[in-house]
């Protein structure tokens, strides 16, 4: 193959027609969305469906489960360098990878939200410190950048990149002091996590949203930390499956993925009881103290209350007790159907917390907001997966993502 | 979001508005259009993305005819003093730029179109959906950009805007009290548009300080409310009615609870 | 961000969070001019270094 220089040793790739005409789609679908965001940039916010009773939508909900499913990179980071998992090392390449296209789909999609993107840097330079967004938009950008050292030493494995002495040093040395970026990581997630939770949090004018506050964090900020380390491995096991399907071998050992499966068990179970308490005393307490029933909240026929049954019971208690459980850790479709159904809980809280805080009606006199996304906001949400999959895609072909790789596919 | 020492002397401008006196003739919403430079779209069917610093909602008690009232209620921003202290209102303390700001003298909530860069936190946060958008950049028309007040600047696409109790008056009228060497300004000196334009006296305006102004005296009586009052946004807008249902309608209540009566656990912050 | 934007103050909010944020920045830059140097050193100065290829 000619390619071969490119390829790490010892590993197989598709032919370089079937990886062309892969890229050729993906990219096709990229484009539809650069148009978009283009298309955005260009004549403004009024290409959305967007309104003013509908400030935060789609976009916003795309941020927050990017940035949840991305928070499985800095919670492996943690368990392999700062808890010693050793193990994990085998998926941790992959966990950063998936954190990287998640963050940087999140500044992405923030660059385009704004009104006007041109005054962006407005948040750091005038940065208003008791802003929940303030916070947000630091830790982000910081543990972005820690995502990207994580990453760049991967990037140097490439054998071409390799042979350069220079390089081959900078990774090696960057390897070396990993477990600092991934502490200072773990430091900036807990607080950018926490804060985006905080975001809904604080909003006292909307009492769907608001919750009562621990010093100045509201509960919220602890449930989103905790949801995005309970809930992003979940991801990272799944795109790391998908990715063993499609190119039809076994890239990780299963143990690798009992352990983090179980891990993330134990912390969909912890969380989804401490989310039940914080709903329980909102629906009890918080809300009825200024005026409010839990079935005001969901009045609508979109937001009725089966939303919280999928949240909590289908979505949060069921792939919690299958992870946390050898027999169902074990079985495979019971270990996908878990991973799945953690994957949409997570998405659906998000959700929750953004659209269903903007639709509910605060004056008797007023009814539910609606709102249905525009073919731009669609196409600029899609934008960040097929970025993804290029991403993956040439991580894939390029780097020696998967230490177990070779060792579970011999070549001759 | 700095604070001054000197709370006591601060002037709390405010409005009272009387729901019994209110025709819902919308001379208020013209006064401020005109006053404040409020773009329009050409097309104004929906009512989700147009621009207004007051709106004027229909409420009814939804009994059928001959019981059947209506009552008009106009809503600007209510210049929240917000929990505990002045300057934690809904929209100030969330603003990432510090875009939009609590003013310690006037307790007027302000809007820096120059500073805003359109995160649309703010309206996410606001409960009166008082904040509005610049979804487009605004357009008039021909000829008519020569009367635009020139005392406001016009917004441009992508920022947040809202009512800003007519705070360019507030200027001038400072501004003619220092050649005058006066400090406090007099009630009718400063006064906005709306509370100008209203035809029957529905609107008043002045500051909640200060004993010698109408404002201070109506805020008490038993016929005021504010609207949402249980959020503890602390509003500076108060309504007058005589109706119990408008009352009711102005908060969430439980099927239990009367309005009036609850105990006051929502005080007045000052 | 920094202290001569004309809406710093000393106070509290800004000493924690602009503390933290600089602390953080600082480690990632420090890590990263380390990592940088040390593999100028060990690229261009002696090889007494290469028994580490091919490990990581
Ligand atoms: S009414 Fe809305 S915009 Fe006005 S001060 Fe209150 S929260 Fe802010
Ligand atoms: S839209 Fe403008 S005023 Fe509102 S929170 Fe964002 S930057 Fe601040």
């Amino acid at each position: 193959m000619k390619e071969t220089p490119l390829i790490p040793a010892g590993v197989k790739r598709c032919s370089k027609w079937q990886f062309s005409i892969w890229m050729a789609a993906v990219t096709a679908v990229l484009l539809w969305g650069v148009y978009a965001m283009f298309l955005i940039w260009y004549k403004g916010l009024n290409q959305t469906n967007m309104n003013d009773a509908y400030g935060f939508a789609l976009w916003i909900w795309a941020d927050l489960a990017v940035i949840a499913l991305g928070g499985g990179a800095f919670f492996s980071g943690f368990l392999t360098y700062i808890i010693g998992k050793n193990e994990l090392k085998n998926i941790i390449n992959y966990a950063v990878i998936i954190g990287f296209i998640c963050y940087s789909s999140a500044l992405l999609i923030l660059a385009i939200d704004i009104g006007q993107p041109l005054r962006g840097w407005f948040i750091f330079w005038h940065a208003n410190v008791h802003s929940m967004l303030t916070e947000v938009a630091f830790c982000l950008s910081c543990y972005f950048a820690v995502l990207t050292i994580e990453f760049i030493p991967l990037i140097l494995e490439n054998p071409k990149l390799d042979k350069k002495p220079f390089l081959h040093h900078l990774s090696h040395n960057m390897h070396g002091i990993m477990a600092i970026f991934a502490a200072t990581g773990v430091f900036l997630s807990f607080f950018h996590q926490g804060s985006l939770g905080g975001v809904a949090g604080v909003l006292f004018g909307r009492p769907f949203a608001y919750r009562e506050h621990i010093f100045i964090w509201p509960f919220t900020f602890f449930l989103f930390t905790w949801s995005a380390a309970a809930f992003g491995p979940c991801f990272t096991i799944l795109v790391t499956k998908v990715t063993e399907l499609i190119t039809r071998k076994k890239l990780v050992k299963d143990s690798v993925y009992q352990l983090l499966a179980k891990i993330s068990g134990w912390m969909i179970l912890t969380y989804i009881i401490a989310k039940t308490i914080d709903t329980l005393y909102w629906a009890f307490v918080t809300a009825p103290s200024k005026g409010f029933t839990l079935m005001d909240f969901y009045a609508s026929s979109t937001y009725n209350i089966g939303i919280l049954f999928a949240e909590i019971v289908l979505c949060g208690f069921v792939p919690g007790l299958i992870l946390i459980t050898k027999r169902g850790r074990e079985n495979s479709f019971l270990l996908m159907t878990a991973v799945i159904l953690a994957v949409i809980g997570v998405s659906l809280n998000r959700w929750v917390m953004v659209l269903q805080v903007m639709a509910v009606p605060l004056f008797s006199f007023n009814d539910w907001y609606a709102y249905m996304p525009s073919w731009q906001e669609v196409a600029t949400t899609v934008l960040p997966v097929a970025y993804g999959l290029i991403v993956i895609s040439l991580a894939h072909r390029y780097l020696p993502v998967f230490p177990q790789e070779k060792e579970l596919n011999p070549i001759d | 979001m700095k604070e001054k020492n000197d709370h006591k002397h601060a002037n709390r401008y405010g409005m009272v508005i009387d729901l019994d006196k209110c025709t819902g003739c919308g001379s208020c919403m013209v006064g401020c259009y005109a006053e404040n430079n409020v773009p329009f779209k050409p097309d104004e069917t929906n009512k989700l993305d147009s621009i207004n610093w007051i709106r004027i909602f229909k409420l009814t008690n939804k009994k059928p005819y001959p019981d059947t009232e209506v009552c008009y209620l106009p809503m600007p921003c209510m210049q929240c003093d917000g929990i505990g202290k002045h300057g934690h209102s809904p929209c100030v303390s969330v603003c990432p730029a510090v875009a939009t700001d609590y003013d310690y003298d006037t307790g007027i909530v302000s809007q820096i179109y120059t500073r805003c860069f359109g995160c649309r936190y703010c309206m996410a946060a606001c409960p009166y959906h008082a904040r509005k958008f610049n979804w487009w950049d605004p357009v008039w028309p021909a000829d008519m950009e020569k009367y635009l007040s020139p005392n406001v600047s016009p917004r441009m696409r992508g920022v947040v805007e809202k009512c800003s109790f007519c705070f360019h008056r507030h200027q001038l009228a400072k501004d003619k009290a220092y050649l005058e060497e006066r400090k406090e300004l007099e009630e009718d000196e400063y006064q906005t548009a709306c509370a100008d334009a209203c035809p029957t006296g529905a609107i008043t305006f002045g500051d909640l300080n200060n004993k010698d102004h109408a404002v201070y005296q109506l805020k008490n009586s038993p016929k005021a409310f504010r609207l949402l009052e249980r959020l503890e946004t602390n509003p500076k807008v108060y309504y007058l009615t005589s109706k119990e249902w408008v009352r009711r309608a102005g908060d969430n209540y439980l099927a239990h609870e009367e309005p009036g009566k609850l105990n006051h656990t929502v005080k007045e912050h000052h | 961000m920094f202290p001569f934007c004309f809406e710093w103050a000393w106070d509290m909010g800004h000493i924690v969070f602009m503390g933290g944020l600089w602390y953080a920045l600082s480690i990632i830059g420090a890590g990263l001019t380390f990592a940088i140097i040390k593999s100028i050193f060990d690229s261009t100065g002696g090889g007494h270094d290469n028994h580490d290829h091919g490990h990581h």
